[in-house]
């Protein structure tokens, strides 16, 4: 059978609705662009953690606090499942961390934001995890089992961690006008990030048409991202607060809720590696990984000296 | 001092050790050398933040006078925490960590498998529970401590600098006071010289299977958290966790 045929037959199974598995031929692109995709998620998961790590000392109870350690240990389990699912696509765990090391593969932007007060681990949950869910719902319907399997298990998680982080954000919303300033405080810092973060606009995406016809995608960016905005703007007007965009409003017709221009260049800047803590979030990982070397070894070693060990017993 | 007191006072310094190294391996958070290893660091932290919660608690009810866990946790000076100096020893390298982990692992271990004992309710109950915790805990750091100690030369000799580092602040986790006595003759607690007693070849067998030796340090060890004297880092400790709830004395969070 030729390419041309094979990629014939896989557009029809994709088509059909079925998923493709490991195994399976599949056309290299495909292959690229979901290792791609797999793999950035999976370090925004790893380096996600840090940005919300930052607060585990400084939790303002001990509730809190192991809610928070909780948060941050799931993420790290997202992080294995998704490397193990890229690994699936003939690729290891050691190259991808390579290439986050060395600023060769991308991860969410959004982490690339300070978290300056407590409210951020809110507004993380509630906004960013919330706007996570939203686009991991929609990857869960994608064409790649593996893929596809880690979304559902993975949102099941997303959601808790959105509950327990809208949680935060209402409490302080409800509390001293000390606390309430800095809920709101938190949601303009952070809106606007997580409406970009689900990527760039239709208009400018380029790599929408491949993706979505091969279903590694099975909506657009900014499909998914109405539908958090939808779901988003009420749940802050219950707590009581103010989305920062002077342009919202409601279309009565469209039963949408409409925002204002998203400036993009912030979210260039950002992506390109200009964004408030792309250097220190880098270093952390890289710091991670030299100061870790040394355990590698010995670890390695001690297994090396087991195995021989065994031999000789025998 | 009577039985409440004592009690209470127990109970705080157990709190105190599981919050203070919670405390301190939440700072691993997101740093490990591995996933898989900052996976088992936070549930580590997370077991004794869990545990923490139980105990300060417990010693709160105890006192009745509406102190919470948060009260004894953010609004205690540093002078009035009790836990072992051990604990509150600084993260440093992995060797560090995992050595100040071991040695403070298997005396939590024995004191709880003994407190399952205990004729207090709520401390037999509280010990039954944390024991699983508190077994793997064991396990994965004594685990480590033979794969770096008998690792590479310099896995070795970070792990014996660690040791030299830890080992001193061992002598004051058997210290018993006015305290234990009380609870001892109600059959409360443990002695905890006979905790000594089965923690001290446990752990000698590990260090030596790891290839390490315990340093000789004349007769002389680290003293003072059972009347409140801390070293150093306790202040610092203290600072990071208790400051937002400091600040703003009457929000809830
Ligand atoms: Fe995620
Ligand atoms: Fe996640
Ligand atoms: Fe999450």
């Amino acid at each position: 059978m030729d390419t041309a045929e094979r990629e014939k037959q896989f557009q029809e199974k994709i088509d059909s609705g079925l998923k493709v598995e490991a195994k399976e031929w599949m056309p290299e692109n495909y292959r690229k662009q979901l290792m791609r995709m797999i793999s950035q998620h999976a370090h925004s998961e790893i380096v996600g953690m840090l940005p919300e790590g930052n607060w585990i000392t400084r939790a303002p109870s001990l509730r809190r606090k192991a809610v928070l350690l909780a948060k941050v240990q799931d993420e790290a389990g997202h992080g294995l499942y998704l490397y193990s699912a890229a690994e699936t696509l003939g690729i290891d765990r050691k190259t991808m961390i390579d290439q986050l090391l060395s600023g060769k593969a991308k991860y969410s932007s959004i982490f690339n934001y300070p978290t300056i007060s407590w409210a951020d681990m809110g507004a993380i949950g509630w906004l960013v995890d919330g706007a996570a869910i939203v686009n991991q719902t929609m990857l869960a319907r994608g064409s790649y089992g593996p893929y596809s399997r880690a979304m559902v298990r993975i949102c099941k998680e997303e959601s808790f961690h959105n509950r327990q982080g809208y949680e935060i954000i209402y409490q302080l919303a409800k509390g001293t006008p000390e606390q309430k300033e800095m809920a709101q405080d938190a949601l303009n810092r952070w809106w606007w990030p997580s409406i970009q973060m689900l990527g760039p606009s239709d208009a400018q995406s380029k790599n929408s048409d491949e993706t979505m016809r091969w279903r590694i995608k099975v909506e657009s960016n900014d499909t998914v991202r109405q539908r958090f905005i939808d779901r988003t703007v009420p749940q802050a007007e219950a707590a009581g607060l103010t989305i920062p965009d002077p342009d919202l409003k409601y279309n009565e017709e469209t039963e949408h809720w409409e925002i204002g221009e998203i400036e993009w260049t912030e979210f260039y800047r950002v992506i390109k590696g200009h964004g408030p803590c792309n250097r220190k979030r880098l270093k952390a990982r890289q710091d991670a990984e030299r100061e870790g070397q040394w355990v590698r070894e010995a670890a390695a070693a001690y297994a090396g000296k087991q195995r021989a060990r065994a031999v000789k017993a025998a | 001092m009577n039985k409440e007191e004592a009690l209470q006072a127990y109970l705080i310094r157990l709190g105190d050790n599981a919050l203070i190294l919670g405390q301190r391996l939440g700072e691993w958070c997101g740093h490990a050398h591995q996933l898989e290893s900052d996976i088992a660091l936070t549930n580590v932290a997370l077991d004794n933040v869990g545990q923490s919660r139980n105990l300060l608690t417990e010693a709160g009810r105890i006192e009745d006078k509406g102190r919470t866990e948060d009260d004894f946790a953010f609004f205690r000076k540093e002078q009035e925490f009790r836990n072992n100096l051990l604990v509150e020893q600084e993260n440093g390298n992995f060797a560090q960590t995992i050595t100040r982990q071991y040695l403070f692992d298997v005396f939590q271990f024995h004191l709880y498998k003994a407190l399952t004992e205990s004729k207090d309710e709520f401390l037999a109950g509280f010990a039954e529970k944390s024991l699983k915790e508190v077994t793997y805990h064991r396990k994965l750091s004594g685990d480590w401590m033979v794969r770096l100690g008998d690792g590479t030369d310099e896995s070795h000799a970070k792990m014996q600098e660690a040791l030299d580092i830890m080992w001193p602040f061992t002598g004051e986790l058997f210290e018993m006071t006015e305290i234990d006595e009380v609870l001892i003759a109600e059959g409360i607690v443990p002695s905890l010289k006979d905790i000594e007693e089965k923690w001290r070849p446990e752990v000698e067998a590990v260090i030596d299977e790891a290839t390490l030796a315990i340093p000789d340090t004349m007769g002389y060890m680290a003293r003072g958290s059972r009347d409140g004297h801390h070293t150093e880092y306790l202040g610092y400790i203290l600072a990071e966790m208790q400051a937002l709830p400091r600040s703003m004395p009457d929000a809830k969070w």
